[in-house]
């Protein structure tokens, strides 16, 4: 099946770059800020306290972060679990996106851990403390990363033309196919369920059971739209033909998944009796903003003409995305405040620092990587 | 591979339907979730009770002097280095950069115990709300169902099955300091100046009840203010202090309530100045706590949160856990199905 090799193609050209050496300058300087972080504690790279023991590091580079590696998740839902091959172009690139969104997530923790030469101990049956929605993220972040790597081995083996364990793979690639499906569902979701412990101080405009539905459905649509962003991207700055046709019956999907949020937000705040909260409350301008953000993205999907022309489904993706994160950002920091005492907490520069090095860290990864190996799909002449 | 035969199209239609019907499910999940009265709802685990033999501090803000002795003593027993805030660190430099006056203002990593003041107006009056002051101690509440054992991925936090104490364990802790973010009372505190930093916590001096002695701050409070004892035996002392009148004379025991730990200890009589409030903390907040307060000053003016509920914030979110994962049936079920489709339809797709 000689076609089917060629399927996908390294996009070639050159590595070294302008975006990608600024990129890599970015993590250097990332690197120089760690070092600090890691002679002389916390406190000398971040301004992290204990009434915000939880800065950006985690509520951007994890929470988020995931979030935006949520592409791989949907695409192969989609593809394999719902049988809709016409995604299939899109599986490479947006399991690589996942690939580095979680890894760099992983990263990320260390990072913040205060005590990162324990970490392993989250692995050790016998430090397991299971009712700790913790552990249940931890585990299934780090197992769904080892999915990830298996899912993209293809790509790997196919560059360097190792066919058995190729064929092999494929065999038992359904397993891990089923996994990568299953354990985002589980952790994103998780990922809302760890913030219902901290009660009364999160804001009753983000407050309620209903997080881990929230935080399945923003990263769903998260995956959409980073998915449609990815692609967009690519087309414009590697001069590809765009993929339009695949990605408006996504954006269908999109506005699906956006309504539904917009309408349980509504619907949880009206049962909890906290609707009121949205005039005038303490932190209601962030939930206005997250609800302008969600609606209009929504909003620009709804004529359908718009779902065939390019620059509409990139401005509604980018939009989705920005209140995707705006909600997520809500519920870990802004919505929050201490139990007791005034606390303040705004991100030093060398916190944001090491944020948009972990970032350009994934940004350059990604670029080498479609380079170099057979992520995109290839371009026939009689498609372009 | 984009097979458009009958049967797909069925299929096709099947999980259109079948998306609408999780979303209407979805919405009326959303409505008995929230709105269902706590013991109806599945998503809620029921509270944990305190163990019967649970020891832990009673706090009469009424009788604190605000001497600190207890604060001085804290750090003695546990061996805590002194705490310098930034506006005392001119002038109580010492000799080199070793301080040598102990001022902390908050719990921190290096102070597990601290005495508050309230003060409002004049300031004249002693327990008084208006124009008065009035004091606190903070430290750890030793909660029936404590949020910080809870979030633990690695068993750090632990509470004893006998004594309810809530230990910190920092060998097995990753520091993500999660039960700082999660404890309801603010309590636990990570020192981020130490490149090793480690959470530190009161844990109701378990090395000297080890010995027979009394945590260092019950040890040496002059007025029993700060009173060490069994929960229960400290409530229903709370219980008969809340019920005093003005103008009355009352017998106040110091060190343990039993008179064991630490050896018989006389109290004293005294005079009741000001009117308790009803309100004993924690007996009920967040589903109990081992060490209680008592105050004629509210507690919400003391700085302590007073807007919770009477279950502990983990009877939520271990609820909504234990019916995901109980026995990790449903995900076994929903792996099982996923990879019967993801099985099925890769034959289709040669490559990937
Ligand atoms: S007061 Fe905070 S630290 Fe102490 S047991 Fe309760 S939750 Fe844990
Ligand atoms: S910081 Fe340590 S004790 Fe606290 S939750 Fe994390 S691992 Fe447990
Ligand atoms: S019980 Fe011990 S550790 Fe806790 S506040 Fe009192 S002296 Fe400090």
């Amino acid at each position: 099946m000689s076609s089917q090799a060629h399927e996908h193609q390294p996009l070639g050209g050159r590595v070294l770059t302008l975006p990608f050496l600024i990129c890599a300058a970015l993590v250097a300087i990332a690197g120089v800020i760690l070092f600090q972080r890691y002679t002389q504690g916390l406190a000398a790279a971040s301004n992290l306290n204990d009434g915000y023991p939880w800065g950006i590091w985690v509520a951007i580079d994890v929470v988020i972060g995931s979030a935006f590696g949520c592409a791989g998740y949907v695409i192969a839902l989609l593809c394999y679990i719902l049988n809709r091959g016409e995604y299939h172009p899109l599986v490479r690139p947006a399991v690589l996106a996942s690939l580095f969104g979680y890894g760099l997530a992983g990263l990320a923790v260390l990072v913040d851990l205060g005590r990162y030469w324990n970490f392993y101990h989250m692995m050790l049956p016998w430090y397991a403390q299971p009712n700790s929605v913790m552990l249940e993220v931890g585990l299934c972040v780090a197992t769904y990363t080892l999915v990830l790597v298996v899912e993209f081995a293809p790509a790997f083996l196919e560059r360097f033309g190792i066919e058995g364990l190729r064929a092999k793979l494929n065999k038992v690639l359904w397993v891990f196919i089923a996994l990568g499906v299953l354990l985002p569902t589980m952790h994103q979701s998780s990922l809302g369920t760890m913030m219902v412990i901290v009660g009364h101080k999160l804001s009753p405009l983000w407050q309620s059971q209903m997080l881990p539905v929230f935080f399945l459905l923003t990263a769903i649509l998260m995956g959409f739209a980073i998915v449609v962003w990815e692609s967009v991207m690519a087309s414009l700055n590697f001069r590809r033909p765009m993929e339009t046709p695949v990605l408006s019956k996504l954006s269908g999907l999109m506005l699906v998944v956006a309504s539904l949020f917009v309408v349980l937000r509504f619907v949880d705040l009206i049962v909890r009796g906290q609707i009121g909260q949205i005039f005038g409350g303490p932190q209601s301008g962030w939930f206005v903003a997250e609800m302008a953000l969600m609606i209009s993205g929504l909003a620009l999907l709804i004529p359908k003409a718009n779902r065939n022309r390019s620059r509409a489904l990139f401005l509604s993706a980018s939009l989705l995305l920005a209140a995707g994160i705006l909600y997520r950002l809500n519920v870990y920091l802004i919505g929050f405040t201490p139990a007791v005492g005034p606390w303040h907490y705004f991100p030093s520069v060398k916190e944001i620092m090491v944020t948009v090095g972990v970032f350009a860290l994934e940004i350059a990864l990604y670029l080498l990587f479609v380079k170099k190996l057979p992520v995109m799909h290839a371009v026939h002449p009689e498609h372009g | 591979m984009m097979s458009k035969n009958k049967t797909s199209v069925s299929r096709r239609g099947f999980l259109r339907n079948a998306v609408k019907g999780s979303a209407a499910a979805a919405a009326a999940a959303c409505t008995t979730v929230v709105a269902a009265p706590p013991e109806a709802n599945a998503l809620v685990r029921p509270p944990k009770p305190l163990p019967p033999d649970a020891v832990g501090l009673l706090y009469d803000s009424t009788l604190c002097i605000g001497c600190k002795a207890c604060v001085t003593a804290c750090k003695e027993v546990n061996h805590m280095p002194p705490d310098v805030g930034p506006a005392q660190q001119g002038w109580n430099a010492g000799g080199g950069d070793k301080p040598i006056y102990d001022s902390p203002v908050e719990l921190s990593a290096k102070t597990l115990n601290v005495i508050k003041a309230y003060s409002h107006g004049t300031g004249a009056t002693k327990d008084s709300a208006e124009n008065g002051f009035a004091f606190i101690k903070r430290q750890c509440l030793h909660c029936a169902d404590p949020s910080c054992v809870s979030v633990c991925p690695v068993s750090a936090m632990t509470k004893d099955a006998k004594t309810g104490i809530v230990n910190h364990d920092p060998s097995a802790c990753i520091g993500c300091r999660y039960c700082v973010l999660s404890c309801p009372f603010g309590v636990p505190k990570y020192d981020y100046n130490d490149a090793f930093g480690e959470i530190k916590k009161c844990q109701l001096c378990k090395q000297q009840l080890a010995k027979n002695e009394l945590p260092g701050c019950a040890d040496v409070c002059p007025t029993g203010a700060t009173l060490f004892g069994r929960t229960e035996d400290l409530k229903a002392e709370a219980r008969r202090r809340t019920a005093l009148k003005v103008g009355e004379y009352a017998h106040f025991p110091r060190g343990d309530i039993a008179g064991k730990v630490g050896g018989p200890r006389s109290g004293h009589e005294k005079l009741v100045e000001a009117a308790y409030q009803t309100h004993i903390y924690g007996e009920k907040e967040l589903g109990g706590t081992q060490c209680l307060a008592v105050s004629a000053v509210p507690f919400d003016k003391l700085n302590l949160p007073t807007n919770v509920p009477e279950n502990g914030y983990p009877t939520l979110s271990e609820g909504i856990q234990h019916t995901l994962y109980a026995g990790m049936i449903a995900p076994a079920t929903v792996f099982a199905g996923l990879a019967y489709l993801a099985h099925r339809n890769t034959k289709n797709h040669t490559d990937e």
